[in-house]
């Protein structure tokens, strides 16, 4: 009993440590604890209804997502992460319905991003970079729950939000979360 | 005088100098009573972007736009709770900065109380323990046996003698 007793600290003093290497390495992969975790997980998407940005482009409202497996892409072209993100959504817009909503940017902005890094999207909204109570799209991103760009919901066919990605996605996120996700809700 | 008078003028710059609000005029509702409830319910709510600044306190952008919104709310005639709980539903419990007591806090509120009353009964045990087994071992703490005692009064008769 007393043996074990003087054990304790020092058992405890390893466990932490141990604990705490744990922590640093999977944050090392990625898994970081300051990720907020979102409430909108398995929750129907918000009403929403978005004017286009691009010309040749339909804007986006909540009755687009019915019937389709549809990732939801928030960017804006002064958001540097987006761009890293880019070149991933070009390949990710043959395998999955991918939309986009530009957040917090100006149209012509927002049109000059697409032209020159190319537009892997089918329809495109815009939200009116300021909130405003006379404009209730205006606060589309709150209603989405939306910290900052990029950030990218999957959505089922119900409307369903079933996945949030927080921050631009990783080619292992696309592959090990995202892409297996969509097989299984597009059943 | 000199020297009385700049110091007063240094103490007027103090005292005029309030602290810099992240709050911009602009945002302020004109209704006074409505603003102190915006401005109470906005210490208590989490910058999602900065993470451990209010939205009062914080420059953020999204800080601006959750006190732009509860401000609207407020103005549509929400009650505190109702505010809060708009955008609870939106970033659940974390846009709190105090967050409720529920199944899945219980060990954020009772853990440290929990640990501390652990940590002192730990404490009380060993020291207990200590002080008994230190009597027992200590011979110093044994009372003195008669040969020791009649030495001591021995001792003490001769210092009085000189």
């Amino acid at each position: 009993m007393r043996r074990w007793l003087v054990a304790l600290p020092v058992t405890v003093f390893f466990v932490l440590v141990g604990f705490f290497i744990w922590r640093l390495v999977l944050m090392e992969h990625g898994d970081t604890p300051n990720i907020i975790p979102s409430v909108m997980i398995n929750k129907p998407a918000p009403q929403f209804d978005l004017p286009p940005v691009v010309l040749d482009k339909p804007g986006l409202k909540l009755a687009d997502l019915k019937g389709h497996v549809t990732l939801v892409n928030f960017f804006a072209s002064w958001c540097i992460p987006c761009r890293e993100e880019h070149p991933l959504l070009r390949g990710l817009g043959e395998k999955v319905r991918l939309v986009g909503i530009v957040y917090k940017d100006r149209p012509e902005q927002a049109r000059a991003y697409l032209e020159r890094l190319g537009d892997p999207y089918q329809a495109i909204g815009i939200i009116n970079a300021n909130l405003d109570s006379r404009d209730p799209q205006s606060q589309v991103g709150i209603d989405f729950g939306v910290t900052g760009v990029p950030e990218s919901f999957l959505v089922d066919k119900q409307g369903v939000i079933r996945f949030k990605q927080i921050g631009p996605f990783t080619p292992e996120d696309i592959n090990k979360k995202l892409l297996p996700l969509v097989a299984e809700l597009s059943k | 005088m000199t020297a009385r008078r700049l110091f007063a003028a240094f103490a007027l710059m103090i005292i005029a100098a309030g602290p810099a609000f992240a709050v911009q005029p602009d945002e302020m509702l004109k209704d006074p009573k409505l603003e102190a409830r915006a401005r109470e319910l906005s210490k208590d709510l989490r910058c999602l972007v900065c993470q451990n600044e209010n939205i009062d306190d914080s420059n953020a952008d999204l800080a601006h736009d959750l006190r732009v919104l509860l401000r609207q709310r407020l103005a549509a005639g929400d009650t505190d709770q109702q505010a809060k709980q708009y955008l609870v539903a939106r970033y659940g419990d974390y846009v709190l900065l105090k967050p409720p007591f529920n199944a899945e806090t219980l060990v954020l509120w009772l853990g440290p109380g929990g640990l501390l009353l652990a940590g002192l009964g730990f404490a009380v045990a060993y020291y207990r323990r200590r002080v008994t087994a230190a009597a027992a071992a200590d011979p110093a703490a044994a009372p003195l046996s008669e040969a020791e005692s009649r030495r001591l009064t021995a001792l003490l008769e001769d210092d009085k003698k000189s």
